[in-house]
């Protein structure tokens, strides 16, 4: 495999943002990342973005996106209609053939025009389930009374993920919401869905992220310390909730393992968790040690841009390698229904 | 440092305006299946899948792969969803290529498929965003300027459009997983149909169908020891260019060009029109024969046109065009790209039957999508590059 590195991260969010489209929403990401990469704009030979139709309610809502990076001559592009971390997978995969030795990868969704958690019921099976339009958050709250049932932890332990990501959102200035509320605090409000209380849930929100990639020597050409990808790998479960053990996550732990997570020390876990208990589910599967910050940024509980999150999960990790402050760290994504689908991407430093 | 990628499976399902008996699942499995049964090999022989299709609204499923999952015995394997609008396809099937290129991975299962009859395709693509720029009824809104520039550009006599509609349903007869069998096709039937959106008729326009199309990809050694001889992929290209803005040649696009010379410089390909056996190429209205074998420098610019006069694309030309009858035949949009790509590979492993080109060694697939501004091909022989 060739070595592949992370250059530059850059993101926007906001609860809702009511000025400006995709294209405007990107443009910006787009410059910053770029000019933080060290890279000419025309040295950028591939680029791969995700987003989904159903948040724009058009179909191809993603050629408009184009305009942001200035396709102009053609360029090499792709997209996937996955999370932009797919994306970034897709770009490394082109840099593995040989192909080309950079890329520009984006994810953006603006979620904040619908109801994000009805919306997603459109991802069920069309014929027998999405027709009883269940919301996201009580799908969530299946998957955590199961794991609250197996003894795995208790709504104490739900209300104390919440609080430490609150907590840490609070120095995250793309955080869409933080607190210092305390776990017996969090555990007085009302639920949402039993056992989740709002805290519990996404803070949902509009937004993009963007990252460049490049290759061996190209990267420590223009950077003193690339944040090196050493392991990615993705993996699917059925979708059906009924044939799964809700309370671990098959799939997160097979790609943990194909992305070597445990061949060294993790100082920082990026996790995708929009749900409290996923966190705990995820951390497990992943084979987080208890000695590593876990989602310093606040994570998704604080700011879940869907399409977008779990590339932002990546930059997170990349950003804290890029600036020293961590060495090896790793990063996680999820879609689908109670956590289907999940990429592990391991980076460091070196 | 690219492996070398064969296509040792291929499978499509019967395509049709509305295939009610089966489901989406049991539409993306029928062609699964057939894939596997063609490369000889099970579900647990695959390590990865590739799911394309065009936008989710045509069926009104958000990220359906996830759905999707089981019936491709995708659990416990990786699991990418490709979208690049109607080049999607060729998109997905290049991806899926990659990742044996790369040498990630062993043998790759690749599907993409439209299930059009969910809902209404025509409207679905008649895009009016607030505050966007409304681009008329249907893709033949806005396709049908670019036709009615490049005939006023070239010169081009008023029934090519016609002649072209004709020889694909023609050549659709042969096919027979075609959607459309017009068994009495003919110049004045094409000529009296219903005007759609001038210059386009009816009968220049393709259908909205549902079907599926897949591939099994293997690394060199691998595809060697396949039952039926693979297609070994001699190049891939892709290219994109915004959808509109002053001075861009939507008639002509840039993209396409650019990704046409570099796939021929990838396949040491000095002359396309002599050194490629037959190409099949993404032509939903009729007049896009002509204008993309310009576009793909099989023609002079201006002089696409002659190639149909002239008989060069028809099945006995010297370089046919769109052997199964094409996308004027049969067009379930997300699939359309893949069944493109998935004919010229049938065609150099001696399957296509009864549309079977003598003697392709070489061939061409394409795909076009959005504005005409997302291209992706891909140049497949019988024998090793």
């Amino acid at each position: 495999m060739r070595d592949v590195a992370v250059l530059s991260f850059a993101q926007s969010t906001a609860a809702r943002e009511t000025e400006r489209n995709e294209v405007e929403i990107l443009m910006p990401v787009v410059r910053e990342v770029i000019a933080a990469s060290g890279l000419e704009r025309s040295r950028i030979e591939f680029t791969c973005s995700g987003s989904s139709d159903f948040l724009q309610g058009q179909p191809f809502a993603f050629v408009m996106a184009l305009d942001a990076v200035g396709a102009w001559p053609p360029i090499r592009e792709s997209h996937v209609e996955q999370d932009g971390a797919w994306a970034l997978y897709e770009a490394w995969v082109k840099i593995q053939t040989g192909e080309v030795d950079s890329a520009l990868v984006y994810g953006f969704g603006k979620s904040a025009a619908g109801n994000l958690g009805d919306i997603l019921a459109m991802t069920l099976d069309p014929y027998c389930v999405t027709p009883l339009w269940p919301h996201a958050d009580s799908i969530a709250a299946l998957q955590a009374r199961a794991w609250i049932e197996s003894g795995k932890g208790s709504e104490r332990s739900l209300a104390e993920i919440a609080a430490r990501n609150r907590a840490a959102a609070r120095s995250n200035p793309h955080a869409i919401v933080s607190g210092t509320e305390t776990v017996d605090e969090l555990l007085s409000r009302p639920y949402v869905a039993s056992p989740l209380r709002a805290h519990d849930c996404p803070a949902n929100g509009d937004g993009a992220s963007a990252i460049v990639l490049a290759a061996g020597d190209l990267a420590r050409s223009v950077s003193k310390r690339p944040a090196w990808i050493r392991g990615i790998d993705h993996r699917v479960d059925p979708a059906a909730l009924g044939v799964r053990d809700l309370t671990r996550c098959r799939s997160a732990e097979l790609a943990a393992q194909k992305a070597g997570v445990a061949r060294d020390k993790i100082d920082i876990a990026e996790i995708y968790a929009p749900y409290s208990h996923e966190e705990a589910i995820l951390r497990e599967a992943l084979g987080v040690p208890d000695t590593a910050s876990v989602n310093p940024s606040g994570g998704a509980l604080c700011a879940h841009v869907m399409m977008s999150c779990g590339l932002q999960r990546i930059g997170e990790v990349a950003r804290r390698i890029l600036s020293g402050e961590a060495d090896r760290g790793v990063a996680h994504a999820a879609h689908g229904p109670a956590l289907q689908q999940n990429l592990v991407c391991v980076l460091e430093g070196d | 440092m690219a492996e070398l990628c064969g296509i040792v499976g291929i499978g499509q399902t019967k395509l049709a305006a509305k295939r009610v008996d089966v489901s989406m699942p049991g539409l993306v499995r029928e062609a699964a299946d057939r894939a596997l049964l063609d490369a000889g090999l099970g579900w647990a022989d695959i390590d990865a899948v590739v799911v394309g299709k065009a936008p989710d609204t045509f069926e009104g499923c958000m990220l359906p792969e996830l759905y999707l999952a089981d019936s491709l015995g995708a659990p416990g394997k990786p699991l990418l969803r490709v979208h690049t609008a109607g080049s999607v396809g060729g998109s997905t099937a290049i991806v899926a290529a990659s990742l044996i290129q790369a040498g990630i991975h062993d043998r790759v299962l690749t599907v993409a498929y439209e299930k059009q009859s969910e809902s209404n395709a025509m409207w679905g693509l008649t895009i009016s965003a607030p505050f966007g720029v409304a681009v008329v009824a249907g893709a033949g809104g806005f396709f049908a300027p670019l036709v009615r520039g490049y005939i006023r550009r070239s010169g081009a006599p008023a029934d090519v459009g016609i002649r072209v509609a004709v020889k694909d349903r023609l050549n659709a007869l042969k096919n027979p997983y075609a959607h459309l069998h017009l068994k009495d096709i003919s110049h004045e039937m094409v000529e009296q149909s219903p005007m759609l959106w001038d210059p386009i008729r009816l009968l220049e326009a393709c259908p909205s169908s549902d079907g599926a199309c897949a591939m099994v990809l293997a690394r060199e050694d691998l595809a060697q020891r396949a039952p039926t001889p693979p297609a070994w992929i001699h190049a891939t290209a892709m290219r994109s260019e915004p959808t509109m803005f002053a001075g861009r040649d939507a008639i002509n696009p840039e993209a396409g060009k650019m990704a046409a010379r570099d796939l021929y410089a990838k396949a040491g390909i000095t002359n396309p029109r002599r050194e490629i056996d037959c190409a099949e190429i993404y032509v939903p209205f009729s007049w896009f024969e002509p204008m993309w074998m310009e576009n793909l420098g099989f023609a002079e610019e201006g002089a696409g046109w002659r190639m149909t006069l002239e008989g060069a694309t028809a099945l006995d030309g010297d370089l046919p065009v769109n052997m199964s009858g094409g996308v004027l035949s049969s067009n379930p949009i997300g699939a359309s790209g893949m069944l493109r790509f998935a004919e010229a590979a049938m065609q150099v492993r001696k399957q296509a039957g009864e549309h079977q080109i003598e003697g392709a060694r070489r061939a061409l697939g394409h795909a076009y999508g959005g504005g005409s501004q997302y291209f992706s091909m891909w140049i497949v022989g019988s024998e090793k590059p």
